[in-house]
């Protein structure tokens, strides 16, 4: 209800998209209601004797129309509304037994209002084509129908006519007559249901691709453009440019290709993040290749502590344009390679009070049972292999 | 003096290989889809083609599958898609080799050479798609000839996919560059023929893992 907002809050008639003389929808705006309650709340009034015709009345002579240019009015709707009183008044006119067979009639009748209230304009057309177009072209299944309407509504008048000795059979009797009734009914209706359905399927369907459009939209915006614009500031500064996309096209990768793998619990997943994070850091390329994959735990979550030591290392002193991780899970072995073509070092020359190496690599994979090997020798790069039994 | 088709959908990359490729590569031609790549192809019979795994109208695999047996050229397939698929793919299709199109153009220049040869061209992401194909299982191989890998394979492939070029392979091996090539056709042949299950299975199941 848009129009509750306006900030015109006298109550009126409304000319746009009124069903008899627009009291209801303009009570509905006013009162900030659902329209549908409004209507549904003027129809039990007047099937409970009579007092929503006296209101409905009294509101249509006192309450002005709003200047508006008129909607076209919905005749469909208005019958039935109609349908609904008359249906709601026969009720409260024969009580007794012929209410057992109303019933179900109205919960349907009240749904359908609801169903037909909620579609917009495209969708009822749609389904009255849907309703008219079988009804002729089924004609057999749709005679077979009416006439066990027909038959069911003639038990009914019959009933009716000797109403007052209600007994065992006569009660037997109507309801076979409401089954004949509803079995007509459901093979009218069958196709239209069928059509609501798979109308309902392909909203749902449509809906589920938008959505896919709009999350698309949204992660293409907050990362590729982003990074477009910080590259073109950063235009001057080619290292910075090829970090910058190397950044994005991983994470672009990682998100159109990648199996959803946790970097949390499985090997592989974690050393692409941690040489995601290092080539970051640092600006140098990490290619990164792994071969078959496993759970972490603790020991392997050292180990690749240590191998992270070993790429950062790389990265920073090497002078390498790139640096190579191969991870590999075969058996009970894990092994991990970092390699450089870098400038290398000369390992016996290292200072003892040197941690990086020996503390943070060699050490740590020791103490949690496994084996780091450094190879190098200045002018021949450095590779730093990594290996340890699955616990 | 090699002569090399370039099979791309983006213009501007396709300008920007021929500019980077060296003087020992001559382009006779470039195609931006399927159809047109096959026109080219035949009507030029170059040595080398380049193609994109990605192409509109069947992709790379479907220019190899139509040329099957219809022309001399080797190929070597070229993507940004790291895709295990893809990759795979388009080297049982027939492609002699992969490199992704982030490598450089001496590299690439290299490869061309290499595949004009008649040897295979494996980045190191392509041997570890291959290493994990390959990987042993406990279903015995139908024809061990072409479902498993020699130790001596798995060892070049290893070194390949820790970034040795063929070169530093043979000199760790304590090989001949020529050895190592021959054990990376080898390979080639075994990913080409090879029915083992998790071959034609297994680019499906990693999408699922």
């Amino acid at each position: 209800m848009t129009e509750a907002a306006q900030p015109d809050t006298r109550l009126t008639r409304r000319a746009d998209g009124r069903l008899f003389a627009g009291v209801a929808r303009g009570l509905a705006d006013h009162l900030g209601l659902d329209l549908l309650i409004v209507r549904l709340a003027f129809v039990l009034l007047t099937v409970a004797g009579g007092m929503g015709v006296a209101a409905y009345a009294a509101f249509w002579v006192l309450v002005p129309q709003r200047e508006e240019p008129a909607g076209r009015r919905d005749w469909l709707q208005l019958a039935a509304y109609g349908a609904l009183i008359a249906g709601l008044s026969s009720v409260t006119w024969s009580r007794g037994v012929a209410q057992v067979a109303l019933w179900p009639l109205l919960v349907c009748g009240i749904g359908c209002a609801i169903l037909w209230q909620q579609a917009d304009r495209d969708q009822r057309q749609r389904w009255v084509r849907t309703t008219t177009m079988p009804l002729r072209r089924m004609w057999l299944r749709s005679l077979v129908g009416m006439a066990l309407v027909l038959a069911g509504i003639g038990g009914f008048v019959f009933q009716q006519l000797d109403a007052g000795q209600a007994s065992g059979h006569e009660v037997r009797q109507i309801l076979v007559a409401t089954v004949v009734i509803l079995a007509g009914v459901a093979m009218i209706a069958t196709p239209w249901v069928l059509r609501l359905w798979q109308d309902l399927d392909a909203e749902r369907r449509e809906r589920i691709r938008s959505q896919e459009r709009a999350e698309l939209a949204a992660h293409v915006h907050d990362s590729v453009l982003h990074t477009l614009t910080l590259i073109q500031r950063n235009a001057a500064d080619p290292r910075e440019v090829q970090r910058l996309a190397r950044s994005q096209e991983r994470e672009l990768r990682s998100w159109l290709y990648a199996p959803r793998a946790d970097p949390d619990q499985t090997l592989a997943a974690a050393v692409q993040k941690l040489a995601g994070e290092v080539e970051d850091d640092h600006g140098v390329p990490i290619e990164v290749v792994c071969v078959g994959d496993c759970r972490l735990d603790d020991r392997l979550a050292a180990m690749l502590q240590a191998a992270r030591e070993a790429m950062v290392n790389a990265a920073k002193y090497a002078g390498a344009e790139s640096v190579s991780v191969f991870a590999e899970v075969e058996g009970e072995e894990v092994a991990i390679f970092v390699r450089d073509r870098g400038k290398g070092f000369d390992l016996d020359a290292i200072p003892p009070d040197r941690m990086g190496v020996r503390g943070s690599i060699i050490g740590r994979m020791e103490r949690n049972g496994g084996k780091a090997t450094v190879r190098t020798a200045p002018g021949d790069g450095t590779e730093v292999r990594f290996e340890m039994k699955r616990s | 003096m090699r002569r090399v088709v370039l099979v791309d959908d983006h213009q501007m990359f396709r300008t920007g290989v021929k500019a980077e490729l060296g003087e020992s590569i001559e382009v006779v031609g470039e195609a931006g889809d399927v159809d047109e790549a096959v026109a080219v192809i035949s009507g030029t019979e170059p040595d080398v083609v380049l193609l994109d795994v990605h192409l509109p109208g069947g992709g790379g695999i479907e220019v190899l599958r139509r040329l099957q047996g219809a022309t001399s050229a080797r190929f070597l397939a070229l993507s940004v898609s790291d895709a295990a698929e893809d990759v795979i793919g388009v080297v049982r299709g027939g492609a002699r080799g992969y490199v992704t199109k982030t490598i450089s153009g001496p590299e690439l220049t290299a490869a061309i050479g290499r595949v004009a040869d008649g040897d295979a061209v494996f980045s190191p992401r392509l041997a570890g798609f291959v290493l994990d194909a390959f990987a042993a299982t406990d279903v015995p191989a139908v024809d061990p000839e072409l479902d498993q890998l020699t130790q001596r394979e798995r060892e070049v492939l290893r070194l390949i996919a820790r970034g040795y070029a063929y070169k530093e392979i043979a000199k760790e091996l304590f090989i001949s560059v020529k050895t190592v090539e021959t054990h990376v056709s080898s390979v080639l042949r075994k990913l080409q023929l090879s029915n083992r299950h998790e071959l034609s299975r297994w680019a499906a199941a990693r999408r699922l893992v």
